[in-house]
Order: structure tokens, then C-alpha cells, then sequence
């Protein structure tokens, strides 16, 4: 046993996030985390990690037989336990090797950098996992999923003994998980143990050896992965029996709302990143668009919004006529968008709920320019409860809520607009998934109130189980049109997103709106 | 609720009160005729050109811009005034129109090119800082312009008040400031767009016209102090307003507003006038030097940051 946790409690004020815990963890072992936001799994990790320090809770560590009395975040990486965060910490300036060094330099007479030594030692321990990617690319050039895997590096050049994984996969392309949870697969054959955390019970059954589930800070239970299945997990998790993931209410869809024609799209340097799109958006359908991180899934909706690009050919019509060319119109005429990235384009982090929830539809709320504070209040107020929002107040800072309650909040925010069309950019990132399940049945209830919904999402179970009919996107282009139900299957559409006898795939991170801050 | 607050958090307001109450004990026990009508009235006199131009401010650095040609567009403005009452033979009315005018102008150019343009206002305003002070001393020959009691009406005290024109005014624009910035659409566009601009572009919110504006109704609330400041001295000095953007920038920061946007009050900002303005004549009164007047008052805007940051912290 390399790792082992016994009874341990952690109390916040009145608060037990952590609830007489045990956990443990053997070399050579991938042990998956799950629970719903909340249940106590960051606060777990924080224990192991030293950001709560020993004599901050109750209980006993013990790693490789000794009592683990860790002070600080540095202590942790001492004691050969590494923690890979959802936010990686990189310099974007300086070389993947720089970056694999960062902080443990080799220096000559102690002072000056040894390059030589830095490159060794990144190329020995890139080679040694397999990682292609040179040592002397700067690090601003490689997509996310490539930054990871230079985190796991830079752990591994420091001899940790265990890896922590705070949902790894939460920003990666399917593609990037795969190569992930083969590398994870060969440190685990090398003996290295390690805790994965993760929303996807997909990777943790294809990963795990074990799974330990939380719930309200206490420990569930502990299952070897090969004899748990997804419906037992999801119930330990939950704590109630959940009949329906994906809801679906038929109905007939209506008039063609969006129509787009032979679109092709050229980024702000005059690259086309979307070519030959054709498609029609009919009113009460989702129409799914899936496809590889870079293969043109998040430009097209902002696109589509006015909020990206120069438009090269084609045209987009809305209820027959030309969408407006800018965010502002766009709204107006009935489009809202839902973000992907909801920190950054979804949310004023700092603000309030109520200021958050209103700001695309203030003109419902005002006369005359005039904000009308008890109006506005009311409809908020009968928003959050639609969406069965939990917060105590919706003066709150909305930064304070958890991620699916902070999605929920964009969501009210694009609603109010009240939108004849409705472009989601995965909704459901990074959230829990009782969370999930009130997300898929909001998206479920506008589509029988005849919304129009352009659906993007990397998880395949959920697009497949909410779309009506898919797109896959390969390269800007349509790689695939999946009209029935039948056809949907993740082989075909990961097939379409790939291509036949392609096997390079290029990662980049979404582009900004054109509009951008000061 | 969502109720947007006509007055900010009880607790910063409390702060700044105490802070104010602090110096006026400090000040009244510590120097002999402080509450004087000369102490007084010249603090009175100070304040509705800083009070006007921090209204502006607040609501320009709550977009995330800055203006640091304040000073120089208020001499500018000032020089305008002059110029056209003494050699053009302007009336009051007229003349104060067209130096609104011309702030809003300057404000304008100022918004245009660094939103339209994406330069940073704090490089923009600098050059206009030049430009305008270049422009007044231009305006005037280099010489005062002794305008006189056409103008000294705006900043004596009204018969039977204790109080000038030039203070209610302002006064009311405080007012009206604070309604815009928490009452109205704009202002609600002001802080989206100060805050986060990306998520207020993707929540349909036209970015740059809150940001231009905000300029411009600066500049034409300088323009508005340029004709009182005049009114103080009755004459129209083409140096006026040197260094006046410090006093105004420490005005609000100190009322906390953050110099990253998104945040501010324009209420806190006429409690963040007040404390600077009774630092400043309270200073002068103890017999401080303008070398120790100046430390002071750096002291005090790092002061006011450092207690703002602690603040966001907790």
C-alpha cells in the first residue's frame, strides 16, 4: 500500500466537508473519484496535496509506511505526490523543456542555467512515455491536451510516486483522452499509483482498477471497476435511482428556422477554418454537432452569432432572412449563444446572480432606458426557480456558486433573451451530473416549446442520446451527416470526425470573439 | 434581490465616513480656526470641479479606461471660456456651452481612438494631457484672461445660502451620475462591459459605444469644471488644472473604485472628494509644506489600493 487515509474529517467552521474518510491506494493502481460536485472530492485531494495542512483535520496519512505531516503544497511534492489541476500552470514563453524544469533548474556552480542538461533530462522523460513532441517547441504553441501530458511529465521528472488527476479530460478532444488514458495505463505498468478524478464514468470504467465514490463528504463505498457497472456508480453517486438520462419528449419538428448555405469562414489572419457548411436548423429539433477539438465546432456557433470571422462565401438565414453580422443584432433577432468557456465568455464572475441572469434582456426590464429594479427582481427571481437554481440570494456574486448552478445561470441568461434559436457550445462541461440531468431535461422542454437548438459536445453518449439528427465536423468541412437514431453510433460518428486513413489531428484552442476586451 | 443599490454596501460607505470623520477631528483638534469660514471656504470652492470631473472618472474607470488629461482638458476648457467672454463678448450661458463643448470633444477623440483604435486610454490621454495644455496656452496667448464678475456669480455663495451655484450643480451631478450608473441600461452596460467585455459581447452587449461614451461624458463634465474653476478665481489662468488629474484619480480610488474596471461608485467617489479636499486645505492649514502635502497624498492613494485589495481578498 502506498498511499493510506484512515478516518480523516475536515471541518469548515460548522461545515464537515469531509466526513470520517478512509481511502487507499496501491502502486501500480489507477483509483477513481467520483461524486457529484460538493461530495467532498476536492477537499479530499487538498488533504493529500498539503493546501490543507497537517493538524487542519482530523485524521491519519500514510505514504510508504510513514505518517504523512505535510505543511505546505511543496511538502506534497517532496513526498512524491503530484497534483495535475484542471488550470495547468505553464509559462507560454518558454520551451516545454524550460517549462519541464521550471523550478528545479539544473544549474552550474549553482547559477547559471545547464541547458544541455535541461534538454536530457525533458527528452529522456518525454521518450519515456511515449510523448512525441520536442523539447524545444515553446510551450504558447501546444494545444491543451498536449500541456497536460507536459504536466505528467514534469511530475514524473520529479520522481512522484503518485499522480493526482483533477478532472483531466474536462477540456480535451476524444482523441486527447485516448492518448491520456494510454499513458496513464503505461505509469500504472511502471508502478506509479494514481487518483483520477473525472465527471466521465466512461474513462473510469475504461481506466480504473478500483472506484470509490463520495457523497456528501463521507465515503460511499469502494468497488473494483470490474464489478461495478454504470447504473450502481451513478446510483451510489446520486443516491437515488436515475430511470432516464436523456430525456425525450417526441415531437414533430416545426418550420426551418436557420438555414445555412454553402458557409465558409476565414479566421481574423485570412485562414479558412470552415468551408462548404450546409445545413438547416428546423424549430423543435437538436441538431448535434460533434467533431475533433479544432475541427471548426465552436467557430461555427460563434459564427453563426456574429461574434467570429470573416464570412468568405455563403449565406445564413434566419426565419428566411439574413442574420445580422454582430452579437448586439444577433440577440435581437432571436439567436443566443451559450459558451463554452462559461469563466470567461458566460459569466461577469464577480457580479451577481440577478446582474448576470439579466444582462441580455435588460430592455424587458426598463422604460426608457430606466432599469425597473422590482420588475427586474420578480423576473429573476422566477427564472432561478424554473431553473431550480440553488442559491441563497441572488445578490450573491454568481463566481460563488458551484459549476452546474453557474451554468445554469447562463443558461437563464440566454433564455430571458427568449430565443428562437438556441446555440449551445458544451453545456454540460465540467459539471455534475445531477447537475447534467437538469441541463438535458431544460434542453429537452425547449425543443418541445419549438426551440431551435444547434448542440456542440465532445462527449458522444450525450450527443448521440440528446440530438435528433448530427453533424460532424473534420477540418472545417462536414465530415458526416447522421439523420436517424439507427446510424448513431460512436464508432460511425468518431469515424466521420476522423477520417478515413487520418490520423493527424490538429489541437487548438477555441478562438476568441471578435469583439475582445481592452 | 437583484435590487441594484442606490447606495453601496453599508460597510465601505461606513469606512469612508469614519475615514472623513476621522480627519475633520484630527484636523479641528489639532489646528486652530480649521472650522473657520476660510478653511471651509476654501474647501467648498475646491470641490465642485473635483466633484464633477471624479463623477466622470468613476464612471470611465468602471469600463476599465483611464483619463489623465483631465487636468490639461479642464485648463483647456477653461481657456475657451475666457477667451470667448473677454475678446468675443460672449455671454456666461453661451460661453459655458461651448466649453462643454469642448471637453466632450476632447473626451470624444480621446474614446475614439483608444476604443475604436485598441490603444491603451492611459497612453492615448497622455498625449492629450500635451495636446490640450499645448491648445489652452495657444487659446490665450500664454496670458490670464481676467474675465471677472460675469463669471465669480457660479462660485459665491448663493444670497442667504451658504453654498454657490457651482456646488449644487454639482452636487446634482453627483446625483445624476450615481442614478446612471446603478439605475439605467448604460450604466449596467458600463460595468458588463468594465468587467468582463468578452462575456458582455457574447451576452449581446455592444462593447465600444459604453466605453466611447463614457469618454465624452468626461470630457464634458471637465469642460462644465473648467467654467467653474474660471468662476473661482474670475480669470482664466491657461495653467489651471495642473496636476488636477492626481487629485481626481486619488478621489476615486480612494472611494474605492478599481483602477481594473467593472467596479466603482460614483457616491463613494464624493466621500473619496471630500477626504482628499480636507487632507489637502487641512494640511495647508497645519502649515505643511507642498513637498509634505504631496507625500501625504501619494501615501494616501497607496493606502486606499492597498485596503481595496484587502478587500477584494476577504
Amino acid at each position: 500500500m502506498i498511499l493510506s487515509a484512515q478516518h480523516l474529517t475536515k471541518r469548515f467552521g460548522s461545515v464537515v466537508a469531509l466526513d470520517d474518510v478512509s481511502f487507499d491506494l496501491q502502486p501500480g493502481e489507477i483509483h477513481a473519484l467520483c461524486g457529484e460536485n460538493g461530495a467532498g472530492k476536492s477537499t479530499l485531494i487538498k488533504l493529500l496535496s498539503g493546501v490543507h495542512p497537517y493538524g487542519s483535520y482530523e485524521g491519519r496519512i500514510d505514504v510508504q509506511g510513514r505518517e504523512l505531516r505535510l505543511r505546505s503544497v511543496r511538502d506534497a511534492a517532496a513526498a512524491g505526490i503530484a497534483v495535475i489541476y484542471q488550470e495547468l500552470a505553464f509559462v507560454d514563453e518558454l520551451t516545454v523543456a524550460d517549462n519541464i524544469c521550471l523550478g528545479a533548474e539544473p544549474a552550474r556552480w549553482g547559477v547559471w542555467l545547464d541547458r544541455g542538461q535541461m534538454q536530457q533530462r525533458a527528452t529522456q522523460v518525454l521518450a519515456q512515455f511515449g510523448i512525441a513532441l520536442d523539447p524545444a517547441a515553446p510551450m504558447g504553441t501546444l494545444g491543451l491536451g498536449h500541456k497536460q501530458l507536459i504536466e505528467i511529465a514534469k511530475a514524473l521528472a520529479r520522481d512522484s510516486r503518485i499522480l493526482i488527476l483533477d478532472e483531466p479530460t474536462a477540456a480535451l478532444a476524444e482523441h486527447e483522452v485516448q492518448r491520456l488514458l494510454a499513458i496513464l495505463a503505461q505509469l500504472r505498468a511502471r508502478g506509479i499509483a494514481c487518483i483520477y478524478i473525472s465527471h466521465r464514468l466512461d474513462e473510469v470504467f475504461a481506466i480504473a482498477d478500483r472506484i470509490s465514490v463520495l457523497r456528501d463528504g463521507a465515503a460511499v463505498c469502494t468497488l473494483p471497476a470490474a464489478a461495478a457497472d454504470r447504473a450502481s456508480v451513478v446510483r451510489h453517486m446520486v443516491g437515488r435511482e436515475i430511470t432516464e438520462l436523456y430525456p425525450r419528449r417526441r415531437t414533430a419538428p416545426g418550420p426551418t428556422r436557420l438555414q445555412v448555405e454553402d458557409l465558409s469562414v476565414a479566421d481574423a489572419r485570412g485562414a479558412t477554418r470552415l468551408q462548404g457548411i450546409s445545413f438547416a436548423l428546423r424549430a423543435g429539433e437538436v441538431l448535434g454537432i460533434g467533431g475533433l477539438m479544432g475541427a471548426g465546432r465552436s467557430e461555427l456557433l460563434l459564427h453563426l452569432f456574429g461574434a467570429w470571422g470573416r464570412r468568405s462565401a455563403g449565406r445564413v438565414l434566419l426565419d428566411g432572412q439574413p442574420t445580422p453580422g454582430d452579437t448586439t443584432r444577433a440577440l435581437r433577432a432571436g439567436i443566443a449563444l451559450v459558451s463554452e468557456d462559461r469563466r470567461r465568455y458566460g459569466l461577469h464572475l464577480e457580479e451577481s446572480i440577478g446582474f448576470n441572469l439579466s444582462l441580455s434582456s435588460l430592455g424587458a426590464v426598463s422604460r426608457a432606458g430606466l432599469l425597473q429594479p422590482d420588475a427586474e427582481a420578480a423576473r429573476n427571481a422566477e427564472c432561478a426557480r424554473a431553473l431550480h437554481l440553488k442559491a441563497d440570494s441572488l445578490a450573491l456574486p454568481v463566481g460563488r456558486l458551484s459549476g452546474g448552478n453557474q451554468q445554469k445561470v447562463v443558461l437563464g441568461k440566454a433564455l430571458l433573451a427568449r430565443p428562437r434559436v438556441v446555440l449551445l457550445d458544451e453545456p454540460t462541461r465540467g459539471i455534475d451530473i445531477g447537475a447534467k440531468l437538469e441541463i438535458y431535461r431544460l434542453i429537452d422542454r425547449l425543443r418541445a416549446d419549438g426551440c431551435a437548438l444547434l448542440l456542440v459536445s465532445s462527449e458522444l453518449p450525450e450527443l448521440i442520446g440528446l440530438s435528433d439528427r448530427i453533424l460532424m465536423l473534420r477540418d472545417g468541412t462536414i465530415g458526416g451527416r447522421f439523420e436517424d437514431a439507427g446510424d448513431m453510433t460512436p464508432e460511425a460518428l468518431l469515424h466521420a470526425a476522423i477520417g478515413a486513413g487520418s490520423n493527424t489531428t490538429t489541437t487548438t484552442s477555441p478562438p476568441p470573439p471578435r469583439a475582445s476586451g481592452s | 434581490m437583484t435590487r441594484p443599490r442606490l447606495l453601496a454596501p453599508p460597510s465601505d460607505l461606513l469606512v469612508l465616513l469614519l475615514v472623513l470623520g476621522a480627519l475633520l477631528v484630527l484636523f479641528g483638534v489639532g489646528t486652530a480656526g480649521f472650522f473657520g469660514t476660510a478653511t471651509l471656504g476654501s474647501i467648498a470652492n475646491r470641490i465642485p470641479a473635483l466633484l464633477l470631473v471624479s463623477t466622470g472618472m468613476t464612471l470611465l474607470m468602471v469600463t476599465g479606461g483611464i483619463d489623465l488629461s483631465v487636468g490639461s482638458v479642464l485648463g483647456l476648457c477653461g481657456a475657451v471660456a475666457g477667451v470667448l467672454m473677454v475678446d468675443q463678448a460672449w455671454g456666461l450661458g453661451a460661453a459655458l456651452l461651448a466649453s462643454i463643448a469642448m471637453g466632450a470633444v476632447a473626451g470624444g477623440v480621446n474614446g475614439w481612438i483608444s476604443v475604436k483604435l485598441r490603444l491603451p486610454s492611459f497612453i492615448v490621454t497622455l498625449g492629450m494631457l500635451e495636446i490640450a495644455r499645448g491648445l489652452a496656452f495657444l487659446a490665450t496667448g500664454s496670458r490670464t484672461k481676467y474675465i471677472g464678475s460675469a463669471i465669480e456669480g457660479l462660485g459665491t455663495p448663493i444670497a442667504g445660502w451658504v453654498v454657490s451655484p457651482a456646488f449644487v450643480i454639482a452636487l446634482l451631478v453627483v446625483a445624476l451620475g450615481q442614478l446612471l450608473l446603478t439605475r439605467t441600461v448604460f450604466g449596467r452596460h458600463l460595468v458588463a462591459v468594465g468587467a468582463n467585455a468578452e462575456a458582455a459581447a457574447i451576452s449581446g452587449i455592444a462593447v465600444d459605444p459604453p466605453r466611447i461614451w463614457a469618454h465624452v461624458l468626461l470630457g464634458a463634465l471637465t469642460g462644465l469644471a473648467g467654467v467653474f474653476n474660471c468662476s473661482r478665481l474670475g480669470s482664466a489662468d491657461p495653467n489651471a488644472g495642473v496636476g488636477f488629474e492626481l487629485s481626481v484619480i486619488a478621489a476615486v480610488v480612494v472611494g474605492g473604485t478599481s483602477l481594473r474596471g467593472g467596479r466603482g461608485s460614483v457616491l463613494k467617489s464624493l466621500l473619496g472628494v471630500l477626504i482628499v479636499a480636507t487632507l489637502e486645505a487641512g494640511l495647508v492649514q497645519m502649515g505643511a509644506s507642498e513637498p509634505i502635502k504631496r507625500v501625504v497624498t501619494g501615501c494616501v492613494i497607496v493606502a486606499a489600493v492597498l485596503a481595496d485589495s484587502g478587500r477584494r481578498r476577504a
